[in-house]
């Protein structure tokens, strides 16, 4: 009885270490006081409304959101591909090309920043908008693949040879029989990769041209100056951004299934 | 409808030869079963007909064209697969629709053939529900019914209900032999299961580690079988040793240390040729066991080892000097016990010559 109490008594602890900070820029969000700390002197939205009317803010929230958007959509893409082939096809080198695909989650950051970095170089390109969003791609694909790999797995040939048999070309049988059967997934792993892209800064500090910025390399810059609360508005909008478009996405995903059974 | 012809087909994977250079004409109409062991290349033919694998050698011909690099999706056949592969996330409408689609077929005019078709595997009104909201056998009608809609040429069914229970299976094996026998469309169907292979074919093929052992009707293979694999995988059977004693109008005599000389019938010993040394084979159900006292021609006298009681009839493993033998027999009055001595006793007509075994 008392291990188990002592062990509840940890748990919580833990979770107040890792949660109370976040708890903490929720709080300071809504303070009126232009200097964040507690005791907190009163509710207001006033930061928001700076955040809303900060030109540099609001560019660099449409340029994460762009880049997100745009990871999502091209690593899924790929993704896909890649777990076709993956699962669907048997040739030469596959345990290669599933390591070299899954690669870039092991690799830290910094060093995958760098490579990618010193390889433009050497081809002459300069940076740009493109290689962020090349880079981005990149670290997001082996969540999608990894994703839609899992669901591929479970959904059984037979559904495809019984499309095929009924006169389906293999065209047909994949966006009539197989893409449906693996929407949860495909749409699991593009959420996975928008944000991971929205939320990155290591490699987005290395990739990113000169000017833009996203919202973690804001946040990053405005930290550098000084803390103010604008910055706690700011992390707000981002928890609520990371965190809810997931749960959403779960909660949406869940009624659909229910709806069909 | 069409006659469908395998011309020395053969399909390795590598160095494994699954199937060996098959002969075999499934007739126009007909309901043709596949049957041997796991592993024995049924399938592989089933999906070589269906153009899901590709033959190495060797032509497959359908309704007089061959159909080799026609792919899949073009070949108009009917496939219906052990777990039914009904597509979870459409209707049961849409679901035996779904074939009518990529034929041209009008919207009202596939309502009218998807309800036609439930009609006839005896599930009326269901389109509207979906596949998991159905049970396994209505599920298995579903994927019939899915099949049958387009007319196919040929209907394939690969092992369709060994994913059922046992009550279940058998009232589907009448079910589906009926459907059959309705529409008359030329039917091929993968099984493990003799019995099913029994009731329900016209032609059996029966399949052994990718070659063709024996083609014929259901009493053919199981009376006169053409080999020692054929007799020992359908039913229960006693295999002697026996040297061939003589020759004469009626039948080859086999003789064996347990029952002396045996006129076998000519029909009954084709695959013996002229060897000189070859197998008795006596059905289990042909062996007569009676008490030690009554003495018949054709029998010996035995020792009852051991019995498997079923009710309406038992196993006996009886031993004849150094020679275990099986019968089984109806059961009248009271059966006989381990330790009995029997006199065993078989008639000659019921018998069958085999070649020796070499091995």
């Amino acid at each position: 009885m008392r291990v188990w109490s002592l062990l509840k008594t940890y748990t919580v602890m833990v979770y107040i270490f890792m949660f109370a900070p976040i708890l903490v820029v929720l709080l300071l969000a809504f303070n009126s006081s232009q200097f964040g700390g507690f005791p907190i002197e009163g509710f207001s939205l006033r930061w928001f409304v700076k955040l809303y009317e900060n030109d540099a803010i609001t560019r660099a929230f449409r340029t994460s959101l762009m880049l997100g958007a745009l990871t999502a959509i091209i690593s899924t893409t790929l993704g896909i591909l890649a777990a076709l082939a993956l699962v669907r096809y048997e040739f030469r080198g596959k345990d290669l090309i599933t390591t070299f695909l899954i690669t870039p989650v092991l690799v830290p950051e910094t060093v995958l920043a760098v490579g990618l970095l010193i390889f433009l170089r050497w081809l002459h390109m300069p940076r740009s908008f493109g290689l962020l969003l090349l880079g981005h791609s990149i670290i997001a694909l082996p969540f999608v693949v990894l994703v839609v790999q899992a669901r591929l797995t479970g959904i059984r040939r037979d559904y495809e040879e019984a499309a095929q048999s009924l006169g389906a070309s293999p065209l047909q049988t994949f966006f009539q029989v197989t893409f449906p059967l693996m929407l949860p997934a495909v749409f699991a792993g593009a959420l996975f990769a928008f944000t991971i892209s929205f939320d990155n800064i290591t490699a987005t500090v290395f990739w990113r041209p000169s000017g833009m910025e996203t919202v973690p390399t804001q946040i990053f810059g405005m930290l550098r100056n000084s803390v103010s609360p604008e910055i706690n508005a700011l992390g707000f909008v981002m928890i609520c951004i990371t965190v809810g478009v997931p749960l959403l996405a779960g909660m949406l995903a869940r009624y659909f299934s229910r709806k069909k059974i | 409808m069409a006659r469908v012809e395998l011309i020395n087909i053969q399909k390795s994977y590598g160095s494994v030869q699954a199937v060996k250079n098959a002969n075999v004409v499934f007739e126009e109409g007909s309901f043709t079963t596949l049957l041997g062991p796991s592993g024995c290349g049924k399938t592989t033919i089933l999906r070589m007909v269906s153009g899901l694998a590709d033959p190495t050698n060797g032509d497959i011909v359908v309704g007089g064209k061959r159909i080799n690099n026609v792919p899949i999706h073009k070949r108009n056949l009917g496939l219906v697969f052990q777990n039914y592969a009904l597509f979870p996330h459409r209707t049961i409408g849409e679901n035996i629709a779904f074939g009518l689609k990529y034929r041209g077929v009008s919207k009202s005019d596939a309502q009218e053939k998807v309800r036609h078709s439930l009609d006839i595997v005896r599930l009326p009104g269901v389109e509207d529900r979906y596949p998991q909201q159905l049970s396994g056998g209505q599920q298995q009608r579903i994927a019939l019914a899915r099949a049958i809609v387009i007319e196919p040429d040929v209907l394939l069914l690969d092992e369709p209900l060994s994913a059922l229970d046992a009550n279940l299976r058998e009232d589907m094996r009448v079910e589906l032999k009926a459907i059959q026998d309705r529409i008359g469309v030329t039917t091929i169907f993968v099984t493990h299961d003799q019995s099913e292979a029994l009731a329900m074919s016209d032609k059996i093929v029966v399949m052994s580690a990718g070659v063709v052992e024996q083609i014929g009707a259901p009493d053919e293979v199981y009376n006169t079988p053409a080999s020692e694999f054929v007799a020992t995988f359908l039913g229960a059977s006693n295999l002697l040793p026996a040297t061939v004693a003589g020759r004469n109008e009626t039948g080859v005599i086999m003789e064996t240390p347990e029952f002396g000389k045996t006129c076998v019938p000519v029909a009954r010993s084709i695959t013996l040729g002229d060897a000189a040394k070859g197998q008795l084979m006596i059905r289990a159900e042909n062996l007569h066991l009676t008490k030690a006292s009554i003495t018949k021609i054709d029998s010996a006298n035995a020792v009852v080892e051991a019995v498997d009681y079923q009710g309406q009839l038992a196993r006996y493993f009886v031993r004849i000097g150094n020679t275990q033998l099986q019968a089984i027999n109806m059961i009248s009055g009271r059966p006989f016990s381990a330790g009995d001595k029997v006199n065993v006793s078989l008639i000659p007509e019921e018998c069958s010559a085999l070649p020796a075994n070499d091995t």
